[in-house]
């Protein structure tokens, strides 16, 4: 019965949550729709992260390679034959790929398996390694990608980046995309295979000794990491429309760090909920980038304002709220009715408490 | 036939032997102590039989079956469970998935029922909920299921362990000093309760320890250890009375 009525409530938040979308797509201008969606692409990027390290314990910075690839994906499968010869100016592209168009539903399917193979074949050698080596392994791998994408000109257009790709992307996409990766890293991360990767994140000695294979369970944390990102990489490049390597460097991973730890490592809530703040905080914070004038002082404009006060609110974090916003802990229906239940107790004992106070009173009169 | 059987295993780490040419047979059903100095190398034994370390030389085989050289979670699966000197919990998970995760070995489903929930998998997740929860009565710690294992006092801590190695259904346990830190009525409680598994769980333990108490009050035999190499064996009166244990323990007197 409980667990019954908890996926009613998850049903209709669901269907709620669809018919803001709904009234987000058709009302708002096409700004805050862009804003909105790229909310969904960094939840998916926050959401993925935590799974590598909130849940499984292993530090890989190769997030922006993987986003990257998902990203050239699917620019590549949607831009229409015409469209790549206009790109290709300089050298034509593949020929394989000249004539390739897809729908987006398969493009996005594509850009993640491509990204989770690529994912496990560099996880492969690179897990045998522990805590920072992983790091610099990965975020290695992840400029070798982007290295790769700046020199490759026949498949990436180089440098100069891929224009005019499809806007398929819509809030029901990302969205989507956005909670199916939730539910699945979710349900996941509840199994068994998740109580073995959090065994590993705990201690990796004696998640051994249980008899947990290290390497299996590491790989699949990577490679359903990998996919999403993949899929999130394609719902960006065919939301901004525009793509060059140089919008995956490492920043990118930095961010995604970044806002899994402000959201709480292992909260997939914290994670939604951190993507969703910080897409709509740097946005607000745009005016300071730009030149501001307090009575005769005049501020120049300085582009990456932003990042400053981003890292002054990690630093924040950091010092004072070391478990981020929801540390491990998860939204759940329990918690929101026990919470609603406590505090229509409160107002009933106090309720209680007086009118037994008015009857003493009027008993002594 | 022997249930373990170590032959003539050397482990080096660089110029420094750590075990030298040791070799010793457990029979089903025994219990069994390995004892020694401080830096003698038990710890080093035990980690040789549950593949931590590969030996240099020699060769260790379970259930006729050679073992020397697997990786830990194979020798696991193989029918070896062992706890650790420094109490290894998982911190993120309850005392119910402490012992959850040790019957994660013999999960049949894939990952892609597990994520489904389909019926296989509910199937299997309902049984290790269940086993689980036997196996916290049947140690007296399925009042505490849901509390984080960093909250229980140390004692159950450790019993949390053995009980997280039951859950892989081995055959043989090791432990690597259960009574450490425990004061002399907790390290009585303990030699009971080691008692009663070996009895209940058709085990066969091979356990290290410091206290002689616990060592000499329930183990019918013991293997003396020092700087690597076998020096002793046999019940506990013969060990005690041993000189080369007493010269390990307490140095040859000048005047001898």
């Amino acid at each position: 019965m409980k667990i019954k009525r908890n996926t009613l409530l998850t049903l209709a938040a669901l269907a709620v949550f669809y018919g803001l979308l709904a009234l987000a797509e058709n009302t708002l201008n096409t700004y805050w729709v862009r804003i909105l969606n790229l909310c969904a692409v960094y939840t998916i990027f926050a959401v993925t992260f935590n799974l590598i390290f909130g849940y499984t314990g292993q530090f890989s910075l190769g997030h922006a390679g993987f986003a990257a690839i998902g990203a050239y994906v699917g620019a590549l499968l949607t831009l229409s034959p015409a469209q790549k010869q206009a790109n290709f100016f300089l050298q034509p592209i593949l020929p394989f790929l000249a004539n390739v168009e897809m729908p987006f539903l398969p493009t996005l399917i594509i850009a993640g398996l491509l990204a989770a193979l690529i994912g496990s074949l560099v996880a492969w050698p690179a897990l045998r390694l522990r805590g920072d080596y992983l790091a610099i392994a990965t975020l290695g791998f992840s400029e070798i990608i982007r290295i790769f994408l700046v020199n490759w000109q026949p498949l990436t257009n180089g440098a100069m980046g891929l224009k005019g790709i499809p806007e398929y992307t819509n809030l029901y996409w990302s969205w989507g995309a956005a909670i199916v990766t939730i539910f699945i890293v979710k349900r996941l991360i509840d199994s068994s295979y998740g109580r073995a990767m959090k065994a590993i994140r705990d201690d990796e000695v004696a998640a051994e000794a249980l008899g947990v294979n290290l390497f299996k369970h590491k790989i699949m944390a990577f490679a359903v990491s990998a996919f999403f990102i993949g899929v999130a990489g394609a719902l960006f490049s065919n939301l901004i429309s525009t793509i060059d390597p140089k919008v995956f460097l490492f920043t990118l991973t930095y961010q995604i760090v970044g806002i899994t730890v402000m959201g709480g490592m292992g909260s997939l809530t914290g994670s939604a909920v951190a993507a969703s703040l910080y897409t709509i905080f740097l946005e607000l914070l745009r005016p300071i980038e730009s030149q501001i004038t307090i009575g005769s002082l005049m501020i120049p404009g300085r582009p990456g304002m932003r990042m400053v006060i981003f890292s002054l609110l990690l630093l924040f974090v950091i010092l004072f709220y070391r478990k981020g916003l929801f540390g491990q802990k998860e939204f759940s229906w329990d918690w929101l009715i026990g919470f609603l239940r406590g505090k229509n107790r409160k107002m009933k004992t106090s309720q209680t408490l007086g009118s037994t106070g008015a009857a003493d009173k009027e008993n002594k009169s | 036939m022997s249930l373990l059987s170590l032959k003539s295993v050397i482990k080096r780490f660089g110029g420094l032997t750590a075990v030298n040419n040791f070799s010793t047979d457990l029979q089903p059903g025994e219990l069994c102590a390995l004892i020694g100095p401080n830096g003698s190398g038990k710890t080093t034994i035990f980690n040789l039989i549950t593949g931590i370390y590969a030996p240099t030389e020699g060769k260790i085989f379970f259930d006729d079956r050679d073992i020397s050289g697997k990786k830990p979670n194979e020798i696991t699966r193989a029918g070896i469970a062992r706890t650790f000197q420094n109490i290894r919990l998982f911190k993120g998970l309850n005392v119910l998935e402490n012992v959850m995760v040790g019957h994660h070995l013999r999960l049949k489903s894939d990952p892609f029922s597990a994520v489904f929930q389909l019926p296989g998998y509910m199937a299997e997740d309902r049984k290790m909920h269940q086993e689980a929860y036997e196996l916290l009565q049947a140690v007296n710690l399925a009042h505490l299921a849901d509390k984080e294992p960093t909250a229980l006092p140390y004692g159950q801590q450790r019993k949390l362990e053995i009980a997280r190695a039951l859950a892989t259904h081995p055959k043989l346990l090791l432990l690597d000093e259960p009574a450490a830190g425990m004061n002399p009525q907790e390290a009585e409680e303990l030699m009971e309760f080691i008692l009663h598994i070996l009895k209940n769980f058709e085990l066969t333990i091979f356990l290290i320890e410091h206290q002689m108490r616990v060592v000499m009050g329930i183990c019918p035999r013991i293997i003396v250890i020092d700087h690597g190499e076998q020096i002793a064996e046999g019940v506990p009166e013969i060990i005690q009375n041993d000189p080369r244990v007493i010269e390990a323990y307490l140095g040859v007197t000048e005047n001898a």
